[in-house]
């Protein structure tokens, strides 16, 4: 099976959009009559080919149950299965493998920690800490363990421009804190949330930090080592990898001391009726059959970020952001939600007198393909007073002639309501 | 695609000055409707004169789709009996949502603007909105109403 289909180049090359646009089929797509337009990225990337065929290949020609067959078809799923694994480990530089557990995506591996990590451990009294910025899938997950056990939830608050207010922070973590959930990259506005200062703070207390990565890892290099977190969750989908896939990294002392969340095959090493004995890690987290050829597509994926180069991917995004931030702003109207200096390359904005779900369709029939509402991430619409936004979310593949297309599909939405 | 079967004007001109649109002290009913999904809220107000629809307002804030339907339901219902309304109601659910349906939009008069909203099925849900809430109101049925 080929790996990423692009030969690495110098680091300080710039990427080479153009060749890297005729690798993802989607990108060549008209949508009602005018070419696609996918700013739509924090919602889903999308994928090149050499995934596509990665998938495709694995079901044309190795498909059989993992870790269980001595025949050549599992052998082999079991090895490229396991491959991933190694391309994921060395892509958030676990430690081992054994800290590199598939699940769904992000939210199935925040639902695990609530369930296996905290719930056995919180008691009526303890706290848990997030942030006002996160996504549901890092608040329910915890408001359902605090139902459970009788913790309570404690909400860092957020400041005008979009960033978790330090200073809060540092007075809400006490001695009754049990373990901080906190964003890397905000989905809603696009912050880039210091994590260190924050992870180095709960360190003193001895406190436990699961970091919510699923918008950081298509955009910064994450080492799980240097942040020094116990857990990083992120989705497939969102770094060109396919829907179904994601990691849980957690750290192996942790980890080892956890029940296991679900029951069935691959969770075991024996089973009568007196007694189960679990399998080691990380397969103890996995029961059932896994996503094997998500796994593989998602490890051919990070083949092709880390081809292209972490860094020259942050680099073009953030000239993207550049852009699209001073075209915007002098749309007239138009408010740009979120203005932290550290930011993905995620543009969120009202426009006066036009309700976002409007611009969407608007931009839809220009081919502009935006995400609208409230992302996910209802509190961050509240604390702003809105019910809603537009989100222009743009992946390394993006020009700044498809920014160019947004203000124009801006301005005619302006000119149909007025 | 064509967008200005979406935008007619009808629908520009009731989304920029919606009729109706204030609230009801002594209200005879009144319905909640909120599609959290795309943040359309409303709140519709009726006063009844025995079956019949006295007075209709609303109040709330949306997309122009779901804020000149509920414009135009006002002006549409005022005046006419609860099983009137009810009919209307029904019918423009199949206008909105059946594209077999045989309604005679030139009778509907500034309602068969909305008739070209069935071409975008992810807007359907705004454009109804303001009719369930009615259905709620005139039910008088006290949890919030959606429609995604």
């Amino acid at each position: 099976m080929s790996a990423a289909s692009v030969t690495p180049v110098p680091a300080c090359a710039p990427l080479d959009v153009a060749a890297i646009r005729r690798e993802f089929p989607v990108l060549s797509m008209s949508v009602h009559g005018k070419p696609l337009c996918y700013l739509d990225n924090a919602a889903s990337s999308q994928h090149p080919q050499c995934v596509i065929d990665a998938v495709s290949d694995y079901y044309e020609t190795t498909h059989a149950n993992v870790h269980r067959g001595v025949h050549a078809l599992s052998q082999q799923a079991t090895d490229l299965f396991e491959g991933a694994r190694e391309k994921l480990r060395r892509f958030v530089n676990a430690r081992s493998t054994r800290e590199v557990i598939f699940v769904r995506g992000t939210t199935e591996a925040i639902n695990l920690v609530a369930q296996s990590y905290a719930r056995p451990r919180l008691r009526s009294g303890d706290e848990i800490l997030v942030s006002r910025l996160e996504h549901h899938a890092n608040i329910v997950p915890w408001q359902m363990v605090c139902e459970q056990t009788g913790a309570q939830l404690r909400v860092i608050p957020m400041t005008r421009t979009g960033e978790v207010d330090f200073a809060a922070f540092k007075s809400l973590l006490t001695d009754r804190t049990r373990l901080l959930a906190l964003t890397h990259v905000s989905n809603a506005l696009g912050t880039i949330v210091p994590v260190q200062q924050f992870i180095a703070e709960a360190r003193k207390r001895g406190v436990p930090v699961l970091l919510d990565g699923a918008q950081a890892v298509p955009h910064l290099e994450v080492d799980v080592q240097a942040l020094d977190c116990d857990f990083y969750c992120f989705s497939g989908h969102k770094m060109c990898g396919p829907t179904g896939i994601g990691v849980l990294y957690g750290r192996e002392s942790l980890l080892a001391a956890m029940p296991p969340w679900q029951g069935g095959g691959d969770m075991i090493l024996a089973v009568s009726f007196e007694r189960t004995i679990y399998n080691d890690l990380p397969y103890k987290f996995e029961a059932g059959t896994p996503h094997i050829a998500g796994a593989i597509g998602l490890g051919v994926a990070v083949d092709y970020l880390q081809a292209l180069g972490l860094n020259r991917i942050a680099d073009a995004e953030h000239e993207l952001l550049e852009y699209a931030t001073a075209r915007l702003a002098a749309v007239p109207g138009l408010e740009i939600i979120g203005t932290a200096p550290q930011k993905a390359a995620v543009v969120s904005f009202t426009m006066r007198g036009i309700h976002p779900h409007d611009l969407g369709t608007i931009l839809d029939s220009e081919g502009v393909a935006i995400r609208t509402g409230h992302h996910c991430a209802m509190p961050v619409m509240e604390f702003y007073g809105v019910p809603a936004t537009a989100r222009a979310s743009f992946a390394f593949y993006n020009t700044p002639a498809e920014i160019d297309r947004l203000v124009d599909a801006l301005a005619l939405a302006r000119e149909v309501l007025g | 695609m064509d967008l200005s079967e979406l935008y007619r004007d009808v629908i520009v001109d009731h989304n920029r000055n919606p009729r109706n649109f204030r609230p009801m002290p002594g209200a005879d009913s009144h319905a909640e409707g909120f599609n959290p999904l795309c943040g359309d809220r409303l709140t519709l107000f009726v006063k009844l004169d025995g079956d019949r629809i006295s007075d209709v307002s609303f109040q709330g804030s949306g997309c122009a789709i779901s804020v000149a339907s509920a414009s135009l339901l006002t002006e549409s219902v005022r005046g006419r009996t609860i099983p009137e309304a009810e009919r209307l109601f029904a019918t423009m659910h199949a206008l909105l949502t059946r594209d077999d349906a045989t309604v005679d939009v030139a009778a509907l008069g500034k309602l068969g603007a909305l008739s070209g909203v069935r071409a975008f099925p992810a807007r359907v849900k705004c454009a109804s909105l303001c009719w369930h809430t009615l259905d709620a109101a005139l039910h008088r049925q006290s949890e919030p109403v959606r429609t995604e």
